[in-house]
């Protein structure tokens, strides 16, 4: 039976830490719905929800059970199968990213060598890339089989921002990888752990670039064109109810934390705790130390992402094209040619 | 036109300069507005835990009133009923019988009186008009219900308790109107 | 059998299967969605012949952002069933009989073609799809092709930037 001659240790090791981090990462998206309307309220001089339980921290329960227990509704003239392929696309395509973010240094349990990641392949950022360009199906099929004309319009404009900003992101993230040669965000972790600097360091034009498209990408404000609430009656999900929307409420806070993990990976560390050195504890709680401290990290960044939207007020949309195009994409390239003639200049 | 504050600023309409156009320098000045605005003190009141004090002329709920021996002071002449904006107030009289001296004040009394909550305006008329000193607005308002009618409050719902009789509960209930 | 011929075996059915729906579909928005299908599995046949890269890439280019403005236009057209023009009896006949000396030629020069008789496809071997063989090939031994073609990409992305901003 040469079919079933794997590394079963290997596969085991692997599921468990899929099943950690899609449901670590469900559970923090949870809690990040309930951190942001606790920022948005303490940025607004209000105490936000604090009823169920201690400090409200029981909130995202009866949030989620809201949710499920609503009537799910199809409508009619919708087209059923892809209705529901939307919002189960969106959450699909933004769990995937965590395939390839490392969440720590290699642990060692029972005699194995375990890294805290489930793929480390050679194409790691591509891979996101891909995975980033499927998630704007999830809303273009939802927002077309919603047929509604306001869904309509938000799922194309959905797709447009996102192919704008892609490539802006895109143009930002070459010059990071000529600066690092190579494409596995592993390599690129260990090399800043190795190296005396972060990349934010080497890169900080790129990484503004990057953040903003980022921005864009997860649909946060100033870019939430696709949901924008006055003009669109909330866009791509307006004709869904229950759960079905609860995915692509969802999948926006892992979109979040995942680009989140991903800025934290290529330009801040990654799981590097800053004037630390890392042998002189024990592998264990070395691996143990890195994952909080990227946690932290992606906390950090989730906070600036809430309060930038607490901040800025909405782009219009000739605005969000004129910064993607003619602005952003420009800036990338000049990047990268300042990056290259420094390489050049070997300095 | 004499500015009334010195706060007055002219609108610049020169083309943007180059820091202008980047929006970067405003929008994190804004966002430490807002970050600022995290150690503000929070002008919340916390409502079930904390109630905030009415003030002394709030017009809230009716309450019918009572004299100091537990008699009924209305004697339903109308007057609340013409004075009111919003025809909220209705009332039956009838006439006082012999060994009803205890219960009523006068000799005509409000044998049904209601004032409905839904379309009372709490504008303080009724107890303008009143000439027995019968009708009061309390520091109260109306509380939630399930029903059209449970709005429709009658006469076992407006009358404060006999302070000869149930003197505790009026004094219970001076209190939590206090 | 190996896993990678089970592997290999699912994939193709999956892209014959999701090619033909892409046909049989009457929705253009159903075709354009198996369609995007047909491109993973081809990226999953990239994979098991060691090239990532290809894989990825077929995956951003093609289901990203190519079938997006596919999907884009035909929203955009708001098809209706009856505003579809009818067919003509010969039109059809002349389709059938074109496709099928299309596949009928393709069949013939597969059959034909010496180099790639009695060959099994190379699975899980071979470096020239991953990363750096790619990159080694293209800048060196095919640097002119490659040059020419990126500044045409340029020279492009330019035009519509600057047809934009007038």
């Amino acid at each position: 039976m040469t079919i079933l001659a794997f590394d079963w240790g290997l596969v085991i090791e692997k599921l468990i830490l899929i099943a950690v981090v899609v449901f670590g990462s469900l559970g923090i998206a949870l809690y990040t719905t309930f951190g942001e309307r606790k920022v948005a309220a303490i940025l607004q001089d209000r105490p936000g929800p604090n009823r169920a339980g201690p400090f409200g921290l029981l909130q995202p329960l009866a949030d989620g059970i809201k949710l499920i227990m609503k009537e799910e509704i199809i409508p009619t003239a919708a087209n059923k199968w892809l209705f529901i392929l939307g919002p189960a696309l969106a959450m699909t395509a933004s769990l995937m990213t965590c395939a390839v973010i490392p969440w720590g240094s290699d642990i060692e349990l029972f005699g194995r060598k375990i890294a805290l990641q489930i793929a480390d392949i050679n194409i790691g950022i591509l891979y996101v890339f891909a995975v980033v360009s499927m998630g704007v199906y999830g809303i273009m099929i939802g927002g077309w089989a919603s047929n509604n004309k306001f869904s309509l319009m938000s799922s194309l404009r959905a797709a447009s921002q996102a192919i704008s900003y892609e490539l802006a992101m895109g143009l930002a993230l070459i010059a990071l990888l000529m600066t690092t040669e190579s494409l596995s965000l592993k390599t690129i972790v260990e090399q800043q752990i190795q190296g005396n600097w972060w990349n934010i360091v080497y890169q900080p034009l790129g990484f503004l670039l990057f953040f903003i498209a980022a921005l864009a990408e997860c649909n946060r404000t100033p870019f939430d064109l696709p949901e924008a609430e006055n003009e669109l009656n909330f866009g791509y999900h307006q004709e869904y109810s229950s759960m079905k929307l609860g995915f692509y409420l969802f999948a926006e806070y892992i979109n979040m934390i995942m680009s989140s993990a991903i800025m934290a990976s290529m330009y801040f560390g990654g799981y590097d705790l800053p004037f630390f050195d890392e042998s002189t504890v024990a592998p264990n709680i070395a691996a143990m130390i890195g994952v909080g401290t990227l946690l932290i990290k992606i906390v950090l960044f989730v906070f600036l992402f809430m309060w930038i939207r607490w901040t800025i007020p909405r782009f219009r949309y000739d605005q969000l094209m004129n910064l993607g195009w003619k602005t952003m994409i420009p800036m990338a390239l000049f990047n990268l040619l300042i990056t290259g003639a420094l390489i050049l200049a070997n300095l | 036109m004499q500015p009334l504050t010195n706060k007055a600023q002219a609108v610049s309409r020169d083309p943007m300069t180059f820091w202008e156009r980047l929006y970067l320098i405003n929008i994190i000045k804004g966002m430490l507005i807002t970050f600022s605005h995290m150690f503000k003190k929070q002008p919340t009141t916390r409502y079930p835990e904390e109630k905030r004090a009415f003030s002394p002329v709030f017009r809230g709920l009716h309450v019918l009133n009572r004299d100091e021996e537990g008699r009924e002071r209305c004697t339903a002449c109308g007057l609340c009923a013409v004075a009111c904006p919003a025809e909220a107030i209705t009332m039956e009289a009838a006439e006082r019988e012999v060994g009803e001296e205890h219960l009523y004040r006068e000799e005509k009394y409000a044998a049904k009186y209601e004032i409905n909550m839904l379309r009372c305006i709490f504008c303080g008329l009724c107890e303008e008009a009143c000439p027995k000193d019968a009708i009061y607005l309390s520091e109260t308002f109306a509380p939630a219900n399930y029903t059209r009618k449970g709005f429709i409050y009658g006469k076992p719902d407006l009358l404060i308790p006999n302070p000869m009789t149930e003197a505790s509960d009026l004094a219970l209930a001076r209190g939590v109107e206090a | 059998m190996s896993t990678v011929d089970v592997l290999f075996y699912l994939l193709s059915a999956f892209a014959i299967v999701s090619a033909t729906m892409v046909l049989i579909s009457k929705n253009p928005i159903h075709s354009v969605l198996w369609l995007i299908l047909v491109f993973f599995a081809i990226s999953g046949h990239y994979i098991l012949l060691n090239a990532q890269f290809l894989a990825i890439v077929n995956i951003i280019v093609y289901a990203g952002a190519i079938m997006v403005l596919f999907l884009f236009v035909i929203m955009l057209m708001n098809i209706k069933k009856d505003a579809e023009p009818q067919k003509q009896l010969l039109v059809k006949l002349t389709g059938v009989i074109a496709g099928g000396s299309l596949l009928t030629l393709l069949i013939a020069v597969v059959k034909q073609t010496a180099q790639i008789q009695d060959k099994q496809v190379l699975l899980k071997e071979g470096t020239i799809g991953l990363i750096h063989p790619l990159g080694k090939a293209l800048f060196t031994d095919y640097v002119i092709p490659f040059e020419i073609s990126s500044i045409l990409f340029l020279s492009a992305m330019v035009g519509a930037v600057i047809i934009g901003k007038k």
